[in-house]
């Protein structure tokens, strides 16, 4: 970026802190530009504070967060143990960022072109959120837009509401202090109700799940070992199958929902003491029962690991 | 001649305005605005000098000079 | 000789206590940006604190930030806009405090931003707690027996301190106090966004202001004793001026 955005007449800075970057971001997008920052576990908690006030501003930004391990200074290795900070919101107040969680390098790049289209549709933030191993894979990338993914119609013209100069009209301000009487639990409701409609950009890929008896749900590295053990125990005549959530939020929840009844076990596989596996709880209820396999703290299961975890439980009667 | 207009309404009653004018002819008034406050006041408004002291230290953009020229225009203009 | 409102200045009443800063250093920067004809291109960053609601006084786009954050933002907004103007209205808690690591870095970059400091030795929104601008032994919330420098250390110059960065291209301290030092604040605000014009660095102008209520004082008396207490602890004038 540092090498190539100014080749591009765009404009990379770096900065002093990620509280500062967020800022920057900010500031950026204020002005009606495409602004994206990238960091990892800490550096995002710092950006929390200004993840908070974009949303409360409705702006457009894109955040990528390659996890590593916590909490505190943690390690460096892979992990996907800041699904809550991502997913239920880091920050104060009441919002919500569309999540992407990309299980490639291809969906790496793929995903910024959708996170941007997001942004811009509908005014608010979007996180890449990515883990260790992911973000440092190196696989064949072809570098061109994702047709097939992108939003139709999106408007990236921030004339309508930018601050860009009061040349010609009113003066503008872009805020999120609201003081007056029920502003801000009417702004609130506004937000909600954008949420409602973000919920429709739901993405999810499901392998083999049409005769399935057992499914995993993963994302990110997670899914990918997943589907290496997919093949193995299918081998051995297990009907089992994959849910990858691409969008973290809004969760395919429906989906899950609609499904849960087919199935006997669900596995929630993630690298974290279970977080996701939450959201895949509050999604079936009772209908399915759903067992959980996590590695932490930079540890990564392998696939004989999951397999034998997976022949386990998707073995037991209820 | 230069003639000083106070704003009863805008002005806050601080009386900085009062410390520095030379001619001494701002003063508090004896009513209450409408926040319930004692605004300043001219007692004689055409014995300004135009030097805009007040209004260099009004925090309340509460004053306004004008000239024998601009008065015509600009009278009542806050 | 005849003075009106600036047309950078909306005509509504502040929020401000009686006898406050604010209202003065809002007043200079509208006619300033008057005077150089930027209205239509300037972007302005609120602070937190009393003049976050800058924004329904001046008359041009302003925006928020975070607390400290003013610097970030407007790197932001300057640097994808080389075509605007952009300023950062900050006070003590502001950018002295939460934000000293902002300022000092935007500062270093050289960002062709001005930036007006609002010090008045304390956090006037809060209810008057400490700021790192609180002179010696003067009494707040937080310093109830006044500021002592063995528990709560000296008052931050902070000009001085951003002087010694090449990045920084103009600063200086004025009072707006007297009206002699009030025009020369107003002589000051106009070379800090010539300096931005011209891409010479940052520029900041540090305004010592008068916090009547959180000071405990009539406005009368408290801006008399800026000139005793407050310009010998945060002595005026220009501590560097750059050419290019």
């Amino acid at each position: 970026m540092a090498r190539r955005m100014p080749e591009e007449g765009r404009v990379f800075v770096q900065s002093e802190s990620e509280l500062a970057a967020i800022s920057m971001v900010m500031g950026a997008a204020l002005t009606g530009a495409r602004a994206m920052t990238t960091s990892s576990s800490p550096g995002v908690s710092l950006m929390q504070e200004g993840i908070s006030y974009l949303c409360g501003c409705e702006l457009p930004a894109v955040i990528a967060n390659v996890v590593r391990g916590g909490p505190g200074l943690g390690n460096i290795m892979a992990a996907q143990s800041d699904y809550f900070q991502a997913v239920k919101g880091g920050g104060h107040g009441d919002y919500r960022l569309l999540v992407l969680a990309p299980a490639s390098v291809q969906e790496m790049y793929d995903f910024a072109y959708l996170a941007f289209d997001a942004a811009f549709a509908y005014r608010n933030p979007v996180m890449i959120l990515s883990d260790g191993l992911i973000g440092q894979m190196m696989e064949p990338v072809a570098f061109r837009a994702p047709q097939h993914l992108r939003i139709a119609g999106v408007n990236y013209d921030a004339s309508s509401w930018a601050l860009t100069g009061a040349m010609g009209r009113p003066p503008r301000s872009i805020k999120s202090l609201l003081l007056g009487d029920g502003v801000l639990e009417a702004h609130n409701r506004t937000l909600q109700e954008k949420y409602q409609r973000m919920s429709a950009q739901v993405r999810y890929e499901a392998l083999q799940t049409e005769d399935a008896e057992h499914i995993f749900v993963a994302y990110g590295i997670c899914a990918r070992i997943c589907q290496g053990a997919l093949a193995r125990l299918r081998g051995e005549g297990l009907r089992v199958g994959l849910l990858r959530p691409i969008t973290l939020w809004p969760f395919p929840s429906a989906w899950l929902r609609a499904h849960a009844a087919q199935l006997r076990h669900i596995m929630a596989v993630e690298l974290s003491c279970g977080q996701m596996v939450e959201d895949v709880r509050l999604a079936v209820g009772d209908t399915t029962r759903v067992a959980f396999h996590g590695r932490c703290g930079g540890g990564v299961m392998t696939v004989d690991e999951l397999c034998a975890e997976a022949r386990r439980v998707f073995t037991q009667e209820h | 001649m230069a003639h000083v207009l106070i704003d009863p309404q805008r002005c806050k009653g601080c009386h900085l305005c009062i410390q520095v004018c030379p001619k001494k002819i701002l003063q508090p008034s004896a009513q209450l605005n409408e926040r319930g406050l004692y605004p300043c006041e001219t007692s004689d408004a055409d014995a300004c000098i135009g030097c805009l002291q007040c209004v260099l230290v009004c925090p309340d953009v509460a004053i306004t000079v004008t000239d024998d020229d601009a008065r015509a225009t600009k009278q009542g203009t806050i | 000789m005849h003075y009106t409102r600036p047309t950078a200045l909306q005509d509504v009443a502040t929020h401000y206590c009686a006898g406050c800063g604010h209202g003065v250093a809002h007043r200079l920067i509208a006619e300033v940006v008057d005077e150089l004809g930027i209205r239509e291109r300037t972007l302005a960053v609120a602070p937190v604190g009393c003049a976050v609601l800058a924004y329904d006084y001046w008359n041009f786009d302003v925006t928020e930030a975070a607390h400290g954050r003013a610097p970030a933002v407007a790197t932001g907004m300057r640097r994808c806009n080389p075509d605007k103007v952009v300023f950062t209205y900050q006070g003590d808690g502001d950018l002295a405090a939460i934000g000293a690591g902002e300022i000092v870095n935007a500062a270093n970059r050289g960002e062709l931003i001005s930036v007006f400091f609002i010090n008045n030795a304390t956090y006037g929104m809060t209810g008057g707690q400490m700021a790192p601008t609180t002179m010696l032994h003067q009494r707040t919330t937080t310093s109830p027996r006044g500021r002592e420098t063995r528990a709560e250390g000296w008052p931050m110059k902070v000009v001085e301190m951003l002087a010694q960065l090449d990045g920084t291209a103009y600063a200086v301290r004025c009072a707006l106090d007297t009206p002699k030092n009030i025009r020369a604040a107003r002589a000051a605000i106009k070379k800090a966004f010539e300096v931005q014009l011209a891409g010479q660095g940052l520029a900041i102008v540090e305004l010592l202001s008068a916090c009547p209520v959180g000071w405990g004082m009539k406005p009368v008396e408290a801006i008399k004793a800026m000139a005793g207490t407050m310009t010998a602890q945060f002595p005026l004038g220009v501590v560097k001026q750059r050419e290019k």
